[in-house]
């Protein structure tokens, strides 16, 4: 009963140290977060729980993130897409944002800047 | 990248280029004076051959005639004297009368005559009629005498006998029946030699005379001594043909000497003609010949230094052309590499920091939930420290990330204010480290912006801060201004108070490998700037005054529009 009030993340990062820790880091902060690794897992996640926000790494091993985001939003449209990238080319980001993201952000990540992000788009 | 051990594009030396430059002049030198000469010289001697003839047949032709109206003059009176020898018999050669009548009828039809005797097989004048009393003299010991007796007929030197005046005789043979003979004998005056020469007509400095085999005078000359003179020339074997010859008188002048021999008398006619005279038309043209030869060989060199020169300077520009291109793709290619190393670190090294962030965040958002906990304070200082540093090497990383994106050509609105600041930013450690101050003038209250290729410019205003803080000493100040400049252009200046560039060395800055850093410059610096601006369409001028400072002005378009920019 707790969890459905709790605001659903989905975290897809193949580095799996990183994915950890901000999942443990939202939960920490009152959030229900979830890591996964590469899309498979991602794709499984979000057929067993509808997420409200995803935060997926541009660069992922498989599938390109953008790529995965697609087919995301494809089972959810509801869904907001954070993509984040380590690589920071604007312009994957910028093609992220066309492509149905909300936000694209560049890694290493401000826990505080995602929190405010992220309660800024479920605002809207 | 030690200038020295590399061979390099366009650094042919200033020898390399001089050495070219001569080859060239004395390649187009020899292939196109050679056949001239070689030409030239065909021609003058074909020319000379032609002019012989066309001088030498004439005067043949001259002599030829006066030695045919000579020889047919004797001849005749051979012919006359042999008659009179056949025709009449002993008895009657031997008649005063018959011969008075013979000598004044040959002296009416012929001329010439000034005797006529017969002469007996003792050489005893027997008959005789002349101007001399001559009879009864002795011939026997008489040179012409024996000559006719064994000959039959002989025409005699001349000489002056034993009247004291020139003449020659012709005396024909006549065998009688009892095995005697007879000599029937005319002496004839020898002016009338002279006469015949005199009418041929022949050219002031020319001399026609007779000589005998033995080379003595048989005419006067005009030049060359009176009758019965040794005549001042050798002549050459005698032949039936005329013969030509060339000789110098005493003074050295050359002569040409034409002789033939005249048939059945001892004399030689010669003509004797000055070169000189004879080839003043020749020498004239040969003069014309050397002159248009000079003056083309003239021309030909005029040409070649002409046309080397040009040569060479081509070939240099393209080298400089040449060379300034593989630089730029060399530096380009440099610079795609280090770009492509910058994104793969710092990808490789942003997944970690970010680990090291989270984690740090998440003692720190533990350490904050906890009401206690033992040197609280001073976990939560280190893990700021932590967080502070993992953003400085993000930063950097960002920074590396920025210098990789600008190796794709990317045209975007950029605002001068903002990013002259921000090029001073990478360049303020250096500056720091001698203690150098940079200036900026923002222009008006509005930030100017134009619309160019942001990584290409920032290489511009690196390449050239890093040359102004080279320039100035410690404590040296850069001025950094921009306005706009016409309808649609920025103009950019950059200012510093260092060492200066001198006059000599101001219009060679931006060109390849010229550098006054000796030993640590490559000399690429400028001349790649030089290249990207124009690439971006724009210009870029050096105003310079030795220890007073360095201006750089630089013009964008504000609109760069790649497709229509200049430069390649």
């Amino acid at each position: 009963m707790e969890q459905e009030l709790k605001i659903k993340i989905l975290i897809v990062d193949d580095e799996v140290e990183l994915a950890e820790i901000l999942e443990e880091r939202l939960n920490f902060r009152g959030f229900y977060a979830k890591s996964v690794v590469d899309h498979i897992q991602a794709i499984r996640e979000a057929e067993k729980t509808k997420y409200d926000v995803a935060l997926i790494d541009v660069k992922l091993k498989g599938m390109n993130g953008i790529e995965l985001m697609k087919l995301l939003l494809e089972m959810n449209p509801e869904l907001k897409v954070i993509l984040f990238t380590g690589h920071g080319s604007e312009g994957e980001g910028k093609r992220g944002l066309e492509s149905g993201a909300v936000r694209y952000l560049f890694k290493p990540i401000d826990l505080e800047k995602l929190i405010s992000e992220i309660n800024d788009i479920l605002k809207s | 990248m030690k200038p020295n051990n590399q061979k390099v594009w366009g650094s042919n030396s200033e020898q390399e280029y001089r050495k070219l430059f001569r080859i060239s002049v004395s390649i187009m030198i020899l292939v196109s004076i050679a056949p001239l000469v070689v030409l030239t010289a065909v021609n003058y001697y074909q020319y000379r051959k032609t002019y012989e003839i066309d001088v030498i047949n004439p005067l043949t032709r001259q002599i030829n005639n006066l030695r045919n109206n000579l020889e047919s003059f004797v001849q005749e009176r051979i012919s006359v004297l042999k008659y009179i020898a056949n025709f009449y018999s002993a008895e009657d050669l031997k008649s005063p009368v018959l011969l008075n009548k013979l000598f004044s009828s040959l002296r009416n039809s012929f001329g010439g005559f000034v005797d006529l005797g017969v002469i007996d097989s003792s050489g005893l004048q027997i008959n005789y009629i002349g101007v001399y009393n001559l009879l009864g003299k002795n011939y026997k010991m008489q040179d012409w005498f024996n000559k006719t007796i064994f000959e039959g007929v002989n025409v005699s030197d001349v000489f002056f006998g034993y009247r004291g005046v020139p003449h020659f005789s012709i005396s024909v043979y006549k065998p009688l029946q009892n095995g005697d003979f007879l000599i029937v004998r005319a002496s004839i005056n020898s002016d009338v030699l002279t006469g015949k020469i005199i009418e041929a007509e022949i050219p002031k400095e020319t001399d026609i005379f007779l000589v005998n085999r033995n080379g003595y005078l048989q005419t006067n000359s005009k030049f060359n001594g009176k009758i019965l003179e040794k005549c001042p020339f050798e002549l050459p074997e005698v032949s039936k043909k005329t013969e030509i010859s060339q000789t110098y008188d005493k003074k050295g002048k050359e002569l040409y000497l034409i002789h033939t021999s005249i048939t059945d008398t001892p004399f030689i006619l010669v003509e004797v003609s000055p070169a000189e005279s004879l080839w003043s038309n020749w020498l004239k043209n040969r003069n014309q010949l050397l002159v248009f030869m000079f003056i083309s060989v003239v021309l030909i060199v005029i040409a070649a230094f002409w046309g080397s020169n040009r040569f060479v300077r081509a070939i240099k520009e393209r080298d400089l052309q040449a060379a300034q291109m593989m630089h730029e793709i060399e530096y380009t290619n440099k610079m795609a590499s280090i770009g492509r190393l910058a994104a793969g670190v710092s990808h490789e090294i942003n997944n970690p920091l970010s680990i090291i962030n989270e984690n740090a965040g998440l003692v720190s958002d533990i350490l904050q939930k906890m009401d206690y906990f033992p040197e609280k304070e001073r976990i939560q200082k280190c893990i700021s420290s932590i967080l502070r540093n993992v953003e400085r090497c993000s930063k950097i990383t960002h920074q590396l990330l920025g210098f990789a994106k600008r190796m794709e050509p990317n045209v975007e609105l950029i605002n001068l204010n903002e990013f002259v600041n921000e090029i001073v930013g990478f360049v303020s450690k250096e500056a720091k480290l001698k203690n150098v101050s940079i200036e900026i003038e923002n222009y008006g209250n509005e930030s100017l912006q134009i619309n160019s290729d942001r990584g290409l410019l920032q290489q511009v205003f690196i390449n050239i801060l890093n040359n102004s803080i080279e320039a100035v000493s410690e404590g040296g100040r850069i001025f950094i201004s921009f306005k706009p400049s016409g309808d649609d252009k920025v103009e950019i200046n950059i200012i510093d108070n260092g060492k200066g560039i001198s006059e000599k060395d101001l219009p060679h800055i931006f060109e390849p490998f010229f550098t006054t850093k000796k030993g640590y410059g490559t000399g690429l610096g400028l001349s790649i700037t030089y290249g990207i601006v124009k690439k971006l369409g724009g210009e870029i001028f050096v105003e310079s005054k030795v220890n007073e400072g360095t201006k750089f002005t630089l013009i964008f378009p504000q609109n760069y529009n790649p497709i229509y920019g200049t430069g390649t």
